[in-house]
């Protein structure tokens, strides 16, 4: 069934009320969700290049308005790559590898050993915003986490044209 | 479907097929036309789908309603509080048609046991009749662990076999080295107790005294196995009960057809639910447990077992245009010496579980949802070991700590479509598990497994907290179980039970935190007991900036004079020992003899009378970034005890403010400076990421890191050359960089050498995933 945009944002905003999550938890899912999830989104960042697809809270997919690029964006506004890179590997970080960094976050003796994982905390270089934690050993890759295949989402899933990519 | 083909030799499968011929023939239509049995059109859903869909209903609901009632058969607390239990219905070929509630792992693994009777010739010898009950738990060809004990019953027809009724029940020991059904002691297969490999073990409805005799003497709580085993057998027997009287109602012909379209209709409906919920394109996520084993509090029989090592599964999803998918497991670690390895259904079909919680919410859970997934789980993983000395006794320690990882990625489809309310960061680490055993209150031998943790944390979503001590996600019953009932069951008093503080991962919703109980050992005689659980690593990573569970610890004391302590009237620990930065038990023990560290695996310690033991039941992982929280909701989750307040500040910058009547509310103006001094902070003591690339780098080539670490990146690279490719890559290393386990100061055994039951006289084991 559909839902009003008020509806859609208490959702956004973390208050939607109970009767209506246990509708949308429990009947077939709304298509036209993502176009009223995308204009609600649109009106929360203080730029105007439209959201292709968000990734995050504070991270999204945009069409670049200046030159038509699809690009990996903050909340904040920092263009981080295109939108088929790792955005992490041009965010800022910061390693939690000592106890002592780890015990910032939990009790000791609840805070993993960082001699068998460490924290990676990736920021956005403008706002200082979290954006993604990683938590692998020592020594692992940054991962690329989602590629998505948007050309087939809007055009064969949702029947919306694909934004202009340059 | 040609159900009339003439066939030689006739076969017990209505229309005359041997099991083998009917299977064969189903699985190669399937092959061919990418529909289940060659099903491109459903001919009675098409022409009756009422029909079809009361059918669906009728039996689903009675499936349901055995369980449920032969629940009430069970004495184990398990299976009567917890509800540790299964039913499924399966077609002639095994394919599962529906199953009930519970431990729905087992949609898979019964019908493992059912193909591998069928393809190793059970037709033949044992023989199948009507009225035969079949036995199996054996986890190298299909089970969990050995403790999920499986009932089969072949249904037949007016002669003809038309279908099979399986039953799991999870029981509380299954005679291992070790009390307790999912134990740590033993580092084989020959250790893990009981295996049965599809025995039959019953006649005319009637178990065979033999199998009586020997059964019960083979595990340490024979009360409990019985009364499991009647459980299991009414179960099946209701259910034949209720096959027989749907087809007396709705003809032969329609149920026939129910048995294969269901299957069918299983695997559309998943594409169909991909299609609906997620986004075309690939997720990348890992998962990573510890196994401490190098401490000298884990006992086992073998020094080649006496090593530290890291279990870990990368995986990638990729879902099509079509709502096809692949989920392949490349760099997953090889088989080890522990008990903590999987059969590739158990790993697949536990999959089912969870996606039941949000890909996939309805009743019609079957076999149809594997036929639409395609699995590679590389040869000699832990989830698909090559070799038939593994033991599998918790393969849960790893299973639901990899399986989280896949919640990350499909939460990653679901954040993006703007359905944030099926978005679920993961679930905790689904441990302790307090486990032991000697004799009882009772004075009998006997063993215990708790099963609170099936009450842990749950992960954030994008809209709302984890709920806390409250459920674990593969296991739908999400019950603590009443105190009362564990006390009968175990000779452990309660002191306390309590919210476990700050074990949620933080977050702009955080994740949810699990609880405590502290047992006091009370009339055991000759007593042990174990703990099993993550402790150095958090297997459950945040979503989106959202941190990681907390990981887990042990406490137990010993000699701790609370009797005396008791009859001078003194002070004894209830609770309120919440942070084990600044313990409080330690100082109203003082003689006592108390472990409090990392080591949260051990093995059989002895305990005796007023010694005690925490069980620490993990959280679940955050969303989003902590700075982000309502600073009310910190004030409020301190006021509740679910967050430690000094992590007010450190962790969300949110400064506390008396609130009156001791409770604590938010300054609201230190609070924006706070966090507006958090944010400058990160930025300053962050790097661009390429910059600690380097920095990194250089530890790589420098061989820089723990043994357990490098043994992790060795076994992975040596049965998961594309893992190691894209390693290489990555960190642009030189082709004379080498990371060989065999040049490691620990010993590797299994990793030249191993032998898998296949290579046995007479056994054909059954490929379920591409390998």
């Amino acid at each position: 069934m559909a839902y009003t945009k008020t509806k859609i944002k208490d959702l956004v905003d973390g208050k939607i009320d109970r009767d209506t999550l246990h509708t949308m938890l429990s009947t077939p899912k709304d298509k036209e969700r993502f176009q009223t999830y995308i204009e609600i989104l649109q009106e929360q960042v203080e730029w105007d290049d439209p959201i292709i697809l968000p990734l995050g809270p504070k991270l999204y997919i945009v069409q670049r308005k200046s030159d038509r690029k699809w690009m990996i964006r903050s909340q904040a506004g920092h263009d981080f790559c295109e939108w088929d890179q790792n955005w992490k590997l041009h965010a800022r970080i910061r390693v939690r590898e000592t106890a002592e960094k780890m015990e910032e976050l939990y009790p000791r003796l609840m805070a993993p050993s960082p001699d068998w994982q460490v924290i990676r905390e990736y920021f956005c270089p403008i706002s200082g915003d979290l954006l993604d934690v990683e938590a692998p050993t020592p020594w692992y890759p940054v991962i690329h986490d989602f590629e998505p295949d948007i050309d087939t989402f809007y055009k064969d899933w949702l029947g919306m044209a694909v934004p202009e990519r340059a | 479907m040609n159900i009339q083909s003439k066939v030689e030799n006739r076969g017990i499968v209505r229309g005359g097929e041997t099991l083998k011929e009917h299977r064969d023939r189903l699985m190669e239509a399937t092959k061919r036309t990418r529909h289940y049995a060659g099903l491109q059109q459903t001919e009675l859903r098409d022409s009756d789908p009422i029909k079809y869909n009361k059918l669906f209903s009728r039996l689903r609901a009675g499936v349901v309603d055995a369980r449920e009632t032969a629940k009430k058969i069970a004495a184990s607390p398990i299976v009567e509080q917890e509800g540790e239990l299964c039913f499924t219905l399966y077609n002639a070929a095994g394919d599962s048609i529906l199953t009930s509630t519970g431990i729905i792992i087992h949609v898979g693994t019964m019908g493992a046991a059912i193909k591998y009777m069928i393809e190793n010739g059970w037709e033949d010898n044992p023989g199948i009749r009507d009225k035969d009950i079949f036995c199996n738990n054996d986890s190298l060809i299909g089970n969990v662990h050995p403790c999920d004990i499986h009932t089969i019953v072949p249904i037949f027809h007016e002669g003809e076999l038309i279908g099979w009724v399986g039953g799991v029940t999870h029981v509380i020991d299954t005679g291992s080295v070790g009390p307790g059904s999912m134990s740590t002691g033993q580092v084989q297969r020959f250790g893990d107790g009981y295996s049965i490999t599809c025995r039959k073990i019953g006649e005319n409805d009637t178990l065979f005294r033999d199998w009586l005799h020997e059964s019960q003497r083979m595990v340490r709580t024979t009360r409990y196995w019985m009364l499991d085993e009647r459980t299991r057998v009414a179960g099946c027997h209701m259910i034949r009960d209720l096959v027989q009287e749907v087809i007396a109602d709705e003809g032969i012909e329609s149920y026939w057809k129910f048995a294969y379209e269901a299957v069918e209709h299983g695997r559309v409906g998943l594409q169909a639910r991909i299609k609906a919920m997620t986004i075309p394109g690939k997720y990348r996520q890992v998962g990573f447990v510890d196994v401490p084993y190098a401490h000298e509090d884990v006992r086992v029989p073998s020094d080649f077992a006496k090593v530290d090592t890291i279990m870990h599964t990368p995986s990638e999803i990729t879902i099509r245009g079509d709502g096809t998918w692949r989920l392949d497991f490349e760099g997953s670690s090889r088989w080890g010496w522990h008990t903590y390895n999987a059969h590739q259904v158990s790993f697949t079909s536990g999959i089912w579980v969870m996606m039941t919680q949000s890909l996939i919410p309805t009743e019609m859970i079957n076999d149809g949802a594997a036929y639409g997934t395609e699995f590679r789980l590389p040869k000699g993983t832990w989830m698909n070991p090559d070799d038939r000395r593994v033991a599998f006794s918790y393969s849960w320690h790893f299973l639901v700590s990899s399986w989280t990882a896949l919640w990350r990625g499909l939460s990653r489809a679901y954040f993006g479509r703007g359905y944030l309310e099926e978005v679920n960061v993961g679930n905790a680490n689904t441990s302790n598990w307090l486990q032991g055993g000697g004799f009882n209150q009772y004075d009998e031998i006997h063993a215990v497994n708790s099963f609170e943790c099936a009450a842990n944390g749950v992960g954030a979503s994008a809209h709302m907290d984890g709920i806390s001590h409250a459920a674990a996600v593969w296991n739908p019953e999400g019950d603590m179980g009443d105190m009362e009932i564990w006390e009968l069951a175990e000779p452990l008093v309660y002191l306390g039970r309590q919210i476990k503080a700050s074990s949620g991962g933080a977050g702009k919703y955080r994740g949810g935190c699990g609880f405590e109980s502290l047992r006091m050992v009370w009339n055991a005689k000759d007593w042990t007991m174990f703990f099993m659980g993550n402790g150095h690593i958090s297997s459950d990573w945040g979503l989106m900036g959202g941190y990681p569970a907390a990981s887990g610890y042990r406490f137990e004391a010993h000699d701790t004079r609370l009797k005396e302590i008791i009859a001078e009237g003194g002070a004894i620990p209830h609770g309120g020992d919440t942070d084990p930065e600044n313990p409080t038990w330690e100082a109203m023990l003082p003689d006592a003899r108390i472990k409090r560290d990392k080591q949260a695996i051990t093995t059989e310690a002895m305990f005796k009378d007023y010694d005690l033991y925490l069980n620490y039941m993990r959280g679940g992982p955050g969303f989003g970034d902590p700075l982000d929280r309502e600073p009310q909701k910190v004030a409020d989750d301190v006021n509740g005890g679910y967050l430690l307040p000094r992590f007010a500040e450190s962790v969300y910058g949110v400064i506390l403010a008396q609130a009156g009547d001791g409770m604590q509310g938010v300054d609201q103006a230190a609070t924006e400076a706070k966090r507006k001094a958090i944010r400058k902070a990160r930025l300053e003591e962050s790097v661009p990421t390429r910059q600690w690339m380097e920095s990194e780098r250089e530890k790589i080539l420098a061989k820089d890191a723990g043994t357990h670490v490098q043994q992790m990146f060795a076994a992975s690279f040596k049965l998961g050359p594309r893992f190691e490719q894209q390693f290489r890559s990555f960190w642009n290393l030189p082709a004379d960089w080498k990371l060989m386990e065999a040049d490691l100061p620990i010993p590797s055994y299994g990793r030249e050498y191993s032998m898998d039951i296949s290579e046995l006289p007479d056994v054909k084991t059954v490929q379920f995933v591409e390998e």
